[in-house]
């Protein structure tokens, strides 16, 4: 493209800026499913819901087929650790794009469909061959293919605009997408490459789980794991270049991370991930062809996308066991049972010094010990009651541990003199710097490990610092003795 | 074909650019330069922390700052778009955090996640208010390259300057570089040992910030130029060809600079031969670059190993007499 001068109203810093926004609203009209026929919301929303719209029809269909292609690639390439592999093999398409248009000098869907998808395995290949044959790390090589391929495109896209032919050659509709645009040949292919996802997907079950998991395992079990990938990146290739139609360059890249992510934060198994990830993908297509229809001048794919986030926040939210709340609940109890723990240590201590005997523990004895004031004592004995570990008896003014309180009190001491000994006597660690090692592992020592250390140290009696070694059991209190 | 590919003119692709061309072409060479090496020389930071697609998240989250910006203040003015970028680049890296950090997601596809999410909500909102949006599609594509010498020259006190984008990438340039030298041993530190740098109590969040700060400075003040996607191949390319030619940070810069000056030139010869978009030619002449670069590096890699294993056999059999 030769400089040219411009006018002045076009030229200065206020064009650019609208520069970056300039695409949207060729996204906003291209990709407005249907024509309206009413303002009304709650109409237009019947509409849909009676499949009335033959061009809603096409766009929900589409949208579910694209969601469900996507949702099952992209939980392989989110557990591979591959994520952006997808946003570089939509950007690498492009040359495809211009080449296939080329070749047929018209917009020949078929002819666009095999250049793009030819780019985007030349895409993966290039990437396989910067990370295998180069130090440079995996990021950087999809950033080179994904921005030196788009660069190639656009020379060929900018030769092409010049042609007679090629002046509005609907490449821009690849790269913004237009869900409005598809048709029952769109279909076509789309539906042909979600089926083959879901056949390679069950077929090839075991051979992908193994490879996705533990490439090391498979490769030493006779898998051919880099032509696995291979496969793999073709179905995405594939499945990228059906999906630009309806979504465009960067929200196909979305549609193949988010669902995945949200089913990666629900579950440990692939098999519900992958159930999981092709629901939610479905889920945001189907919302994204519905919001689109109920306004004037609404883009399909951003509320897919839009959608697929909202769900992905409350899965990061809400998620029963990766949740960020479940995650805060869960350390937010261990400190509370740490913090219980320290003070049946505490006494039990109290009561060891007096070697058992002269009654229950009082308040200023355990604070003076602990190094606290009495305020925080108290509070600290509160704490127990509602775990049914110990409480103060209002009487006396004295500290009372249940039973189990006792028990857990035995239990803690045990595993810390344990370890103490166990890092003294195993790994040669000086006496005197084993207690803080010792103070943070006493709590989650397992019975099991308990049991092992036990045997390993000859039910030895005593820690390194010559105390006695408890043995709390569930019936009998030998420590109390 | 012959349509496609224009007749090849020796005299208007390598003399016009330097005799006659040149008051035109000699602001396009340099703001190609300018944009290339101080992407390059910053990017040579996010490949060594492997970050280098956060130029990727950043230059397309940036949309709905814009719009936003727009929206709140009503004006297409430098100040608000500049304060509405860094609004979105610093929600972005934020975001990218919050999401990976407490749960047991991958930073790359918390990055997928944000970039593309924000992308979206930038469509949504220029949609709903696109009766009050102009459009210029090429901008994103390919840039504004070729305009830059048609702007008018920015003056100052009767002294003509220069084309307005090009002394803004310059100064922007020279903040860059300058906090670059200021920091440079902490940024140094801090990419190749995230742990060594805290002890020797350097504050990496800190570094972290103020970097994605400083790429997002300059995606924003790039992206006028040479378009969204390509201003992600200026921040990489010339980080990634470096690498290849020396093992030094300092080399390393020095190299980005010569690739940048190279791929410009290169790049205005080829996009004046096949008559296409210049910033796209620039990052395609550095393609090349970087596997001329490659391949340098393998022939040399190849040779040393040859030359290193025939020592490595005398020695190893030097070995076996003294043990036999």
């Amino acid at each position: 493209m030769k400089p040219r001068p411009t006018s002045p109203a076009r030229s200065g810093f206020a064009l650019w800026a609208w520069g970056g926004v300039a695409l949207s609203p060729c996204v906003a009209r291209a990709s407005r499913i249907g024509e309206l026929t009413t303002n009304d919301v709650t109409a237009q929303a019947a509409r849909f819901f009676t499949f009335a719209d033959p061009s809603a029809r096409w766009a929900l269909l589409g949208a579910l087929l694209l969601g469900l292609s996507c949702g099952l690639l992209g939980g392989f390439l989110v557990v591979r650790k591959l994520s952006l592999v997808g946003d570089a093999l939509s950007h690498a398409v492009l040359p495809g794009v211009a080449a296939g248009f080329l070749w047929s000098l018209t917009k020949n869907p078929f002819a666009i469909f095999v250049g793009a998808t030819a780019a985007a395995l030349l895409g993966a290949l290039a990437v396989e061959a910067i990370t295998r044959g180069s130090r440079l790390p995996q990021d950087t090589a999809l950033g080179l293919v994904l921005s030196g391929f788009f660069a190639v495109g656009i020379c060929l896209v900018s030769m092409i605009q010049r042609l007679p032919t090629g002046s509005k050659s609907g490449i821009d509709k690849f790269l913004f997408g237009q869900a409005a645009a598809i048709g029952p040949d769109d279909l076509v292919l789309l539906a042909a490459v979600a089926a083959a996802s879901v056949l390679a997907v069950t077929l090839f079950h075991k051979e992908l789980l193994a490879t996705s998991f533990d490439p090391g395992f498979a490769t030493a079990s006779g898998l051919p794991a880099v032509w696995i990938h291979r496969g793999l990146m073709v179905l995405l290739a594939c499945s990228i270049v059906v999906s630009l139609q309806a979504v465009g360059v960067v929200l196909v890249s979305a549609m193949l991370i988010i669902p995945a992510a949200t089913a990666y934060l629900l579950t440990d198994r692939m098999n519900r991930l992958l159930a999981i990830s092709a629901g939610v993908g479905m889920f945001a297509g189907a919302m994204g062809a519905f919001l689109s229809f109920l306004g004037t001048n609404l883009p399909t794919g951003p509320f897919m996308v839009l959608t697929a986030g909202g769900v992905f926040a409350l899965a990061w939210l809400f998620g029963p066991r990766h949740g960020v709340l479940a995650r805060q609940l869960l350390h937010h109890r261990n400190t509370l049972r740490t913090a219980r723990e320290n003070t049946l240590k505490a006494v039990y201590h109290a009561l060891e010094t007096r070697e058992f005997e002269g009654g229950d523990v009082t308040i200023p004895e355990l604070a003076a010990l602990r190094g606290e004031s009495a305020m925080d004592t108290r509070r600290a004995i509160a704490m127990l009651r509602p775990a049914g570990l110990g409480d103060l008896d209002p009487a006396s003014d004295r500290i009372r541990l249940t039973p189990a309180g006792l028990q857990r009190a035995g239990e803690i001491v045990r595993n810390h003199r344990l370890w103490e000994l166990y890092l003294a006597n195993a790994a040669h660690f000086a006496t005197d710097h084993v207690h803080e090692d010792a103070d943070e592992i006493e709590h989650v020592l397992g019975e099991e490990t308990v049991r092992r250390l036990e045997e390993r140290l000859d039910h030895a009696e005593r820690d390194p610092h010559g105390r006695p070694i408890p043995r709390p059991t569930a019936n009998s209190t030998r420590a109390q003795r | 074909m012959n349509a496609l590919i224009p007749p090849f003119d020796p005299h208007a692709v390598f003399v016009v650019p330097w005799t006659s061309g040149l008051p035109v072409f000699g602001w396009v060479v340099l703001m190609g330069f300018l944009v290339t090496a101080l992407c390059g020389i910053v990017g040579n930071y996010l490949i060594l922390r492997r970050m280098a697609l956060m130029g990727d998240a950043i230059s397309h989250s940036v949309l709905p700052g814009l719009a936003l910006a727009f929206l709140a203040f009503g004006s297409r003015g430098i100040g608000p778009m500049l304060a509405g970028a860094l609004f979105a680049a610093v929600v972005t890296t934020g975001l990218i955090e919050l999401l990976h950090r407490p749960t047991r997601l991958k930073p790359d596809a918390a990055t997928g996640i944000v970039f593309t999410c924000l992308f979206a909500a930038g469509v949504v909102l220029i949609s709903l208010f696109a009766d009050r949006v102009d459009l210029d599609q090429d901008c994103v594509l390919h840039g504004e390259l070729a305009q830059v010498p048609f702007e008018p020259f920015l003056r100052m006190g009767g002294m003509v300057l220069g084309p307005p984008s090009v002394i803004r990438m310059a100064a922007a340039g020279a903040v860059v570089l300058v906090l670059v030298a200021l920091f440079y041993k902490e940024l140094l530190v801090s990419s190749f040992d995230a742990a060594l740098a805290r002890c020797v109590g350097i504050r990496t969040g800190l570094v972290h910030h103020a970097l994605m700060a400083g790429v997002s400075v300059l995606v924003v003040f790039a992206f006028q130029s040479v378009g969204a996607i390509l201003v992600i191949a200026m921040l990489i390319l010339p980080g990634a060809t470096s690498s290849f030619l020396s093992e030094r940070l300092p080399g390393r810069m020095a190299w980005s600079v010569m690739h940048a000056a190279a791929s410009s030139v290169l790049g205005l010869h080829l996009a004046l031969w096949l008559d296409c978009s210049i910033a796209a030619a620039m990052v395609v002449a550095g393609c090349v670059l970087f596997v001329c670069a490659w391949g340098v590096s393998a022939v040399r890699a190849a040779l040393r190993q040859r030359f290193a294993g025939a020592d490595n056999g005398e020695i190893s059999g030097a070995g076996v007499i003294q043990g036999g």
